[in-house]
């Protein structure tokens, strides 16, 4: 099986910050990988570097293609879809709008109506609220929103930051479950950044743990899971 | 020396660093430069024609201004695109005094600067919950708004409406000297009490705080600044400062009228402090005389002095790469040091 | 009360400039969290590009497109090559640069047509509407200009694609750039609108107040007013601020005589700002420490 996403050697800084210091990690089509590391591991900026939203080093293959060179738009393009920390609704703008957005790059009008339902399959809450503005929304819709927007792009890798966040058991395990459906049936490859370390090694197939901008450890989800000396090390369960 | 902060009472501002004149140790090379400066313009007073002094004069009067400006936008980081209504208040106080009570320019000073503290102040009041950009609005409207203000019939008598007012010119006292030459030395010798009090003023514990306020106002406040005090008093002193430069000017043009205090004014005053560099007593200074000269230099080609002072700002803001607050900070660091 | 209807339309009419040019601010402010106070400048500049098109022999409708293309071009032109780079630099650089333009755009219109007052053809029939003592027939036209004008940018903004994406970007530029719009161009394409919408205000006034370098800032106060009385968060608020300040300009002008209209201007904008800086229509942002 070919790997969707490549990143060799991948530094990354903000200003004269520095916060990634050459990142090594493969995500094989269809797959579901998990970044996992304490706050200010470089997790969310990992992320950032394969949208484009940060200036980097080294090297991001896409698909055989390497993106480094790119703009975020561009990317875009390439059907890569960030579902960012925080959800990054647009507030004063309603759920279908929101939606819609998603599927600002893309040019096939009738198949974005089509998406649009298929998300409302996916997300019938979001149908209930399509004319509401997004910003009413609670955490759990916002959150599902974002997923929704996201999927618009039909993307082929799905970048999602700290999905889980300030939501409760119940909506958590909702659209988790509903993530694993889109992986399957949609054939989305995923990159997961949690916190949660037992929800995204439940979820993944594999793992990156990241600490100060390296990867320190990596492994299928299992093998992490089941090893207790990395559990209490480093994930803290 | 310095008294230890009372973390439980608001620092107000000092009215003492105003008064003093004297006291401060300056560097020799500064004291060099300054003597040369003065003793240069003095000469100059028998060197030049009426109306090469004149021209001069002019330049203080708007040194005087911008510097009144630089004190409220460049040391404590408040907005102001109205600084002509200052101008304007100091030029119609001095204006009235002359004609309706036959005061002596010499004593409309004072007054017109007293006057132009009260309004800065009271300006400065409200002026405290708007933010940079709404100030600057705000300060925009005035400015648009203070010559229809100077024209409104109820005034007339004592602004004398759209025709503004004519006053005598000052007459030398001392028969070696033309009364140019002494409007000139009159001039000069008010220049340099501002140049000194606004020094005073930026490098006592006022500048400083004011400076804090500018830089990070949540900051001063928790170090025990009392940041709505001193922001209005700084607008108070910015206007005296420029109300006292709006009396010179009409002690020394013999006119005022309310089309001389447009917002294009303002414009001028902005461009001083620019070009000058936002926080240097030396540089309102040589604003002043930009402001003067340039159109002077394009009288051919009538529109193209503010052409070009409009390039000039924008270059300006190019040329300081971190900003107008970077060179600030750069030079305000350097000022403190001394 | 006849008094009273004729001031009243004829606020509705001069509101209306009032409101494109409100609209153009907030439309800028939207953009980039900044007052353009150039903008009247840049209206009065089109206006006389117009003039001058006219003068050439131009039919006025032909004149009036392709002023409103070129001013179009101008606003574009100038957010990429002024203000882009500026974009992290703080408050004041950016005033420093809109008063510089402020300038320029003054003194070149006054360098390139003196600042004799001209003559600018109005496009409407001079027979009064119905016949009716009230209102004249540019006035009427003026208003209905400016609410066409505003109809097709409400519907922009609101049912095309590029307007949602406009919207996006203001709101929130970060969640923009991942689904791939390109923050750069909207922000471009916000100054081309606000210039083309500030063009139509100034060629609609031009004929009443008469084409002169200094006729906008009197007029852009005003804008300004309008602008923060609907709140500065909503072009529609804008819209109805401008006709708003209009209104009670007259109404007022009644009451304190018309002398005194740019004061009454400045007082609005001081106390809307003071009192109730979310205006009419606008929404509270809150500063977080």
């Amino acid at each position: 099986m070919s790997n969707l996403l490549e990143i060799s050697g991948l530094e990354a800084s903000y200003g004269h910050t520095k916060v990634l210091h050459g990142i090594e990690l493969n995500l094989p089509q269809g797959e579901i990988i998990t970044v996992l590391g304490a706050n200010g591991a470089g997790k969310t900026t990992t992320l950032r570097a394969i949208s484009r939203m940060v200036k980097t080093h080294g090297s991001i293959r896409f698909d055989g293609q390497e993106t480094t060179g790119m703009s975020a738009e561009a990317v875009v393009k390439l059907r890569i879809a960030h579902v960012p920390d925080g959800r990054g609704t647009f507030v004063r703008v309603t759920t279908e709008e929101n939606l819609l957005l998603g599927a600002y790059s893309r040019r096939d009008r009738g198949a974005i109506r089509d998406d649009l339902e298929r998300v409302y399959t996916y997300f019938p809450r979001l149908k209930e609220r399509r004319e509401q503005q997004a910003g009413t929304l609670s955490g759990g819709e916002q959150q599902m929103l974002a997923v929704g927007r996201a999927l618009m792009l039909r993307p082929r890798l799905m970048l999602l930051d700290e999905p889980s966040f300030g939501l409760a058991p119940l909506i958590i395990q909702e659209l988790f479950g509903i993530l694993r459906r889109i992986n399957e049936a949609d054939n989305v490859s995923m990159l997961l950044v949690e916190q949660n370390a037992n929800l995204a090694l439940n979820f993944a197939s594999h793992a990156y743990l990241l600490e100060t901008g390296k990867v320190v450890l990596s492994g299928t989800a299992q093998d992490i899971k089941n090893d207790e000396s990395v559990r209490r090390s480093y994930l803290g369960y | 020396m310095a008294k230890p902060l009372a973390v439980d009472k608001p620092i107000p501002p000092n009215p003492v660093d105003l008064l003093t004149v004297a006291g401060i140790l300056l560097p020799t090379w500064r004291v060099a430069w300054s003597s040369v400066g003065l003793l240069a313009s003095v000469a100059v007073a028998f060197v030049l024609d009426d109306f090469g002094l004149f021209q001069l004069t002019s330049g203080f009067i708007y040194a005087i201004a911008i510097l009144g400006l630089m004190l409220l936008t460049g040391f404590n980081g408040q907005f102001s695109l109205g600084h002509s209504a200052f101008y304007a208040v100091g030029a119609y106080t001095a204006a009235i005094m002359m004609d309706q009570w036959q005061v002596a320019y010499y004593w409309t000073l004072v007054p017109a600067g007293t006057v132009c503290l009260v309004v800065g102040f009271l300006f400065g009041l409200p002026a405290l919950r708007l933010g940079g950009l709404y100030l600057a609005l705000a300060t925009f409207a005035l400015a648009v708004a203070t010559p229809q203000i100077l024209k409104y019939d109820l005034f007339e008598h004592w602004t004398g409406g759209v025709q503004g007012l004519d006053l005598d010119k000052p007459v030398s006292p001392i028969a070696a000297l033309s009364d140019d030459q002494w409007i000139y030395l009159f001039a000069l010798v008010v220049l340099c009490f501002m140049v000194v009090v606004a020094r005073n003023l930026v490098r006592g514990r006022s500048g400083r705080a004011m400076i804090a306020i500018r830089d990070n106002p949540l900051a001063a406040q928790a170090m025990g600044i009392d940041t709505s005090t001193y922001k209005a008093w700084t607008f108070g002193v910015s206007g005296l400062f420029t109300g006292v430069a709006g009396a010179l000017s009409a002690i020394v043009i013999q006119f005022v009228a309310p089309d001389s205090f447009t917002f294009t004014l303002a414009i001028s005053f902005l461009v001083g402090l620019v070009v000058g560099g936002l926080v240097s007593i030396p540089g309102a200074i040589f604003g002043g005389m930009f402001v003067l000269y340039v159109p002077n230099l394009t009288e051919d080609f009538e529109g193209l002095a503010w052409t070009a002072y409009g390039i000039v700002l924008i270059v300006a803001v190019y040329v300081m790469p971190m900003g107008a607050a970077g060179l600030v900070k750069a030079m305000t660091a350097k000022l403190i040091k001394r | 009360m006849e008094q009273l209807i004729h001031q009243l339309l004829g606020g509705l009419a001069t509101g209306a400039i009032y409101a494109c040019l409100a609209l153009s601010v907030v439309v800028i402010y939207q953009a980039i969290d900044h007052f353009n106070f150039a903008q009247g400048e840049m209206a009065m500049f089109s206006t006389f590009f117009a003039w001058q098109l006219i003068q050439w022999g131009l039919p006025y409708w032909v004149a009036f497109f392709a002023t409103l293309a070129v001013s179009f071009v101008i606003g574009v032109l100038i957010e990429r090559l002024v203000f882009a780079p500026l974009r992290h630099a703080p408050v004041l650089s950016h005033i420093i640069v809109f008063i510089g333009l402020f300038s320029i755009f003054n003194s070149l219109a006054g360098f390139i047509w003196e600042f004799t007052i001209k003559v600018f053809p109005s496009p409407f029939p001079t027979e009064p509407l119905f016949g009716n003592h009230y209102i004249g027939m540019h006035e009427t036209g003026m208003m209905a200009v400016t609410l066409v004008m505003l109809s097709l940018i409400y519907v922009f903004f609101k049912y095309t694609r590029v307007g949602l994406a406009m919207r996006a970007a203001a709101a929130n530029p970060q969640s923009a750039r991942l689904v791939g719009i390109s923050v750069v161009w909207m922000l471009a394409l916000g100054w081309g609108l606000a210039s083309a919408i500030g063009a139509v205000a100034g060629m609609m006034i031009a004929p009443i107040v008469f084409l002169d370098p200094n006729m906008m800032l009197g007029i852009l106060l005003y804008g300004f007013a309008g602008a923060v009385v609907g709140g500065l968060t909503s072009p529609g608020g804008a819209v109805v601020g401008g006709f708003l300040v209009g209104v009670l300009e007259n109404l007022a002008g009644l009451v304190i005589g018309s002398e005194l209209k740019l004061t009454f201007a400045l007082v609005i904008i001081v106390g809307v700002l003071l009192f109730r800086p979310s205006g009419l229509f606008g929404r509270r942002v809150v500063e977080r420490v």
